[in-house]
């Protein structure tokens, strides 16, 4: 079910176009990751979601309706510069800014309080926030972003600056809070964490969407058939018992085994790859090589043809 | 409406709480307190004796002139020209000169110094005048009265009556004997400080804008609020949290300083000059009605150096100028606070912002450097087209008020403000925007005027 759409939409300034008729459709509870390289236009179609700055055309639906000014309440932003009132206290800080998302006075207070135990962090209410570390300081941004449980959630390079332990911690909390139904915009240029998290993404490059599906789709429309492969008791290089369309990329060895990376041609088939070798070698494992999100990134990013590519 | 009113309370409550802000809620009463007692102190302390020469033409104020401690009167026969260039060979202080009038009771002299007279010497003469010619008023109506034989009339219409304003004018004369007219009118104070003091309003709290809005930018946190809240939103907020800052401060200031004057002007009051001359007319005031004494009363109330505001508040259209005072103060200061957070939006750190200072500094010190004109004419059209000029107008408006502006001017004056007021506040919305998502970016004008034109 949709949770949230962008229709075409587009968004200029002065001398360059931040956003060409992007679209994009995020599921209810699952995770979206937006990805793209720096200054492809993911901030702005993220402030455009949070009303922060308006689309020159196209429209945003939300919850089955078009997106109105009071929808903010419903949506949680980390951005990906994010700070605090230095001078503040943790506590009147989070209070200001709970109250501003539309809490009453005493519902924050009462959530800000079981949070604020849930973190073991109590000590710091009273503290200003220059007196804390930055890690510190990220928790309570994250947790200002929760605090008015919103159907949205959008974070905006959430890992920077974290440490692995939090951002381990902060990964959970998000894939806990995606078990509660609520639907994340996950923004990164770390691959690893998409991977990890993400359910469907939308590839963004020079202000168009190239690429966008689910993970496991897009991965398969990259397949390149290519398969490593263990063997042993063969010394000589493989290719030479391989017919010639079979390409070998790479050969090493380790300690017990031999392996190889084999690309095979289209209509070959790994029982094709296995049936060439058995004369020669003992088989160990067979496995294909999936390309990462990274690659995708990278292949589709440098793609010099810029056709749009979906996998649905 | 709800999150202007906490943005508001938050940026009031942050500010309010600071130490800076305690502080200077202190010292600036003291600081006033000293300016305006000090220079009285040392008026009354002096132990100078002060002889002024009087040049009665009319005759009636003859021994009129009670001398005291420091003031002593003597009464010169000769014509004026003769006085004046007599007068750089006396060892006199000023020299009065009473002119003749012909149908008239005299409402009129010329004090004549080399240095400019002394405030309690102008009171007193002003007092005796006015006293005096009353005096005769009363004595004409009385017998004009006991004549007629009419019907009783009120105290209040023999008051209104016999009610007289003297005018005294001080002339500087020089050593060879010309004379220029020396500026210590009473309105004059009135105008300057009123100028003045928006003009200090506008910079110091514009500047604490600013400085919030470029706080909120380096730290970051302006877009997780404006997720939240509209840009403009933040924006008005934070102009009307800190201007309420400043009223706050400013009416401490005022409260206190009036405290602080009046406690410390009762305990050094006893035995001065300003008061023996006062008490002296108290005391023929004691032979009048007490009806009449009290109307007197409230003209010259006691003080010393506080006659002068007193004067320049009767002689000024007291509800017209704290009026227009409060409108020109309070739009003046959300004028200029929306351009001051326009910079604060556009620039990275304080030290990027004085490019664009300098084209909103320029009109507020003008304004000041203008002032000495625009006292010295404050009708002529110089005076008039700053007077009405949305940037220069919170200045320079409130300095030519306490002379007498017509309405139509003022008013004009007014609507210019108010709608300069909603351009610079749309045109700042638009730049502020924009301004507060660039980071680390080197803003010039042209990009400025690229951002106005964004949707």
């Amino acid at each position: 079910m949709e949770l949230f759409s962008a229709q075409a939409v587009s968004k200029q300034y002065a001398t360059h176009k931040a956003l060409d008729k992007v679209s994009i459709t995020v599921s209810d509870s699952h995770i979206f990751g937006l990805l793209g390289p720096n200054g492809a236009g993911k901030t702005t179609l993220i402030r455009i979601i949070n009303q922060i700055i308006a689309p020159d055309e196209g429209e945003l639906f939300f919850m089955g309706r078009k997106l109105q000014p009071n929808d903010i309440t419903r949506i949680g932003y980390l951005p990906e510069e994010r700070g605090l009132y230095k001078k503040m206290t943790v506590g009147d800080q989070a209070m200001y800014l709970a109250q501003l998302k539309g809490l009453s006075h005493s519902e924050a207070h009462k959530r800000l309080k079981y949070w604020f135990g849930k973190f073991e962090i109590q000590a710091w209410w009273n503290k200003k926030v220059e007196e804390l570390s930055k890690g510190m300081q990220q928790k309570i941004q994250f947790l200002i972003t929760i605090i008015h449980e919103p159907k949205l959630l959008i974070f905006d390079e959430p890992f920077s600056g974290f440490d692995p332990i939090n951002a381990n911690m902060m990964k959970e909390e998000i894939l806990a809070l995606k078990e509660k139904g609520a639907t994340i915009i996950f923004s990164t240029h770390n691959m690893a964490s998409v991977e990890e998290l993400c359910d469907d993404i939308a590839l963004i490059d020079r202000s168009r969407v190239i690429l966008s599906g689910s993970v496991r789709d897009i991965k398969k429309t990259f397949r390149t058939n290519t398969f490593g492969i263990s063997y042993n008791t063969y010394e000589e290089a493989l290719q030479a018992i391989l017919p010639s369309e079979f390409q070998v990329l790479s050969e090493s060895r380790d300690t017990d085994h031999r392996h190889a990376l084999i690309k095979l041609p289209a209509e070959a088939t790994p029982n094709d790859l296995i049936k060439a070798m058995l004369p020669s070698v003992t088989i160990y494992a067979v496995n294909e090589k999936i390309p990462d999100m990274n690659d995708i990134f990278i292949q589709a990013v440098t793609r010099q043809s810029s056709q749009p590519v979906t996998a649905e | 409406m709800n999150k202007i009113l906490l943005i508001i309370r938050r940026e009031y409550l942050t500010r309010v709480k600071k130490r800076s802000f305690i502080v200077m809620t202190i010292l600036g009463p003291l600081l006033m307190a000293a300016t305006i007692i000090v220079p009285v102190y040392l008026a009354t302390r002096t132990d100078e004796v002060k002889t002024v020469a009087v040049l009665d033409e009319t005759g009636i104020f003859y021994q009129k002139f009670k001398d005291s401690d420091n003031i002593k009167f003597h009464y010169i026969v000769s014509d004026i020209a003769t006085a004046k260039a007599n007068f750089s060979k006396t060892d006199d202080h000023a020299l009065l000169y009473i002119p003749k009038t012909e149908v008239t009771l005299p409402t009129n002299a010329i004090l004549y110094s080399e240095k400019s007279v002394n405030i309690d010497v102008k009171s007193y003469i002003k007092n005796v005048m006015t006293k005096q010619i009353e005096d005769m008023k009363l004595q004409a109506r009385l017998t004009e009265l006991q004549t007629d034989k009419k019907e009783p009339v009120s105290v209040d219409d023999i008051l209104r009556s016999i009610k007289t304003s003297v005018d005294i004018n001080t002339m500087k004369i020089g050593a060879g004997g010309e004379e220029s007219k020396s500026y210590t009118e009473l309105n004059m104070v009135l105008g300057m400080f009123s100028g003045i003091l928006i003009y200090f309003f506008i910079f110091m709290f514009g500047a604490l804008v600013m400085r919030g809005v470029i706080e909120e930018k380096t730290s970051r946190i302006v877009e997780v609020i404006i997720s939240s809240v509209r840009p403009f939103q933040l924006m008005m907020g934070k102009i009307i949290g800190v201007g309420m800052v400043g009223l706050t401060q400013f009416l401490l200031w005022v409260v206190l300083t009036f405290a602080i004057v009046t406690v410390v002007t009762s305990t050094m009051s006893s035995g001065n000059i300003t008061h023996s001359a006062t008490e002296q007319i108290m005391k023929q005031k004691e032979n009048m009605p007490p009806a009449v004494s009290q109307a007197m009363t409230r003209d010259d109330s006691s003080g010393g150096g506080m006659n002068e505001v007193m004067e320049a508040i009767n002689s000024v259209n007291f509800p017209v100028m704290i009026g227009s005072f409060i409108f020109f103060f309070l739009f003046g200061y959300l004028l200029y606070a929306a351009l001051f957070a326009a910079i604060g939006g556009a620039v990275d750190s304080e030290a990027d912002t004085q490019q664009f200072m300098f084209p909103i500094t320029i009109p507020l010190i003008l304004s000041i450097v203008m002032a000495q004109y625009i006292i010295r004419d404050p009708d002529g059209p110089v005076s008039f087209w700053f007077s009405i000029f949305p940037l220069t107008s919170p200045v320079i408006m409130m300095i030519r008020i306490p002379f007498g502006v017509p309405y139509g001017e003022v008013v004009l004056s007014m609507v210019l403000l108010l709608l300069g007021f909603l351009g610079t506040t749309w045109f700042a919305a638009k730049v502020y925007r924009t301004g507060i998502l660039m980071y680390g970016k080197k803003v010039s004008y042209r990009e400025i005027w690229k951002w106005i034109k964004y949707k």
